[in-house]
């Protein structure tokens, strides 16, 4: 996707969708290394099991992740993504292929900023991932 | 409940965490996110910036445990998440970084009685100012 303009964003629109690779375990043991978090249930089919979930599953902010890479993808270099708030609603498991979605709900001429309501599904319609997001363009000149 | 409500107002020690550039390249490798801003320094550089830049979700990197706070690991759902940035996070950063417990609360879910734990995390430069600021709500179960 190639970087947005501010002025071609307009309240209402729908973003092209971001769809993602399918969600490997070798992506989630790369994930918590990176991130620190080392729960076992996203790496340890047998510890997620002992938990009562059918196997390993994906950390929500690898979920988060793929949005922050959709929203910054958005801004490209001509800003930054100033706020993500997300819901989990529903796991996502290895094999998963997910797609991100957003659409500009609010425009702040002063602040230069677009505000979005986001999501990931897995199945059209239904999000496992949902919220908002504010991407804040720079001034120029 | 899974967690008393006396921890509610307890904060972490601060901790200061340097952002360093093989951090930011295998959070955004771990996350299949090939933005040149996550990646090519030279890139970043041309942007305005000092140095490389990190994804919008990599404050989670910058863990802040409250030692008041004890829970068993795999016993932990990720329910929302929210982070707030001033500016984006440089490699080169160095960020004090604290946590506070907001609020701790049982509801009734699908699964039974569910504990829910409000965290705030606040990252600061040296000079004191706010750069991020993160909001989790973890569920155990």
């Amino acid at each position: 996707m190639q970087a947005l303009n501010w002025e071609e964003l307009q309240v209402g629109q729908e973003v092209e969708p971001l769809v993602k690779p399918a969600i490997e375990k070798v992506q989630l043991v790369k994930y918590a290394g990176a991130s620190g978090d080392f729960n076992l249930i996203h790496t340890d089919d047998e510890t997620a099991r002992k938990v009562g979930l059918p196997g390993v599953i994906a950390h929500g902010m690898l979920s988060m992740g793929f949005l922050g890479q959709y929203t910054a993808q958005m801004v490209g270099p001509n800003g930054f993504v100033s706020r993500l708030q997300v819901r989990f609603a529903g796991m996502v498991r290895p094999g998963d292929v997910l797609t991100c979605r957003a659409k500009v709900t609010g425009k702040n001429d002063e602040a230069r900023t677009v505000d979005l309501e986001i999501s990931v599904e897995k199945e059209e319609g239904k999000a496992l991932t949902y919220g908002e997001a504010t991407i804040t363009f720079l001034k120029r000149g | 409940m899974l967690i008393d409500r006396s921890v509610i107002g307890s904060a972490s020690e601060p901790q200061v965490h340097e952002i360093e550039k093989g951090a930011i390249r295998a959070f955004a490798q771990a996350i299949g996110d090939d933005n040149p801003l996550y990646h090519d320094e030279e890139y970043a550089r041309q942007h305005g910036y000092a140095s490389l830049v990190a994804p919008p979700t990599f404050p989670t990197t910058l863990r802040v445990p409250n030692p008041q706070v004890k829970f068993e690991l795999s016993r932990v759902l990720h329910g929302e998440q929210e982070y707030a940035c001033e500016r984006p996070i440089v490699a080169g950063d160095v960020l004090r970084c604290a946590s506070k417990v907001i609020d701790v609360y049982e509801r009734q879910g699908k699964l039974g009685a569910m504990t829910f734990l409000v965290t705030e995390v606040r990252g600061e430069d040296l000079d004191g100012r706010l750069v991020f600021r993160g909001k989790s709500t973890i569920i155990l179960r």
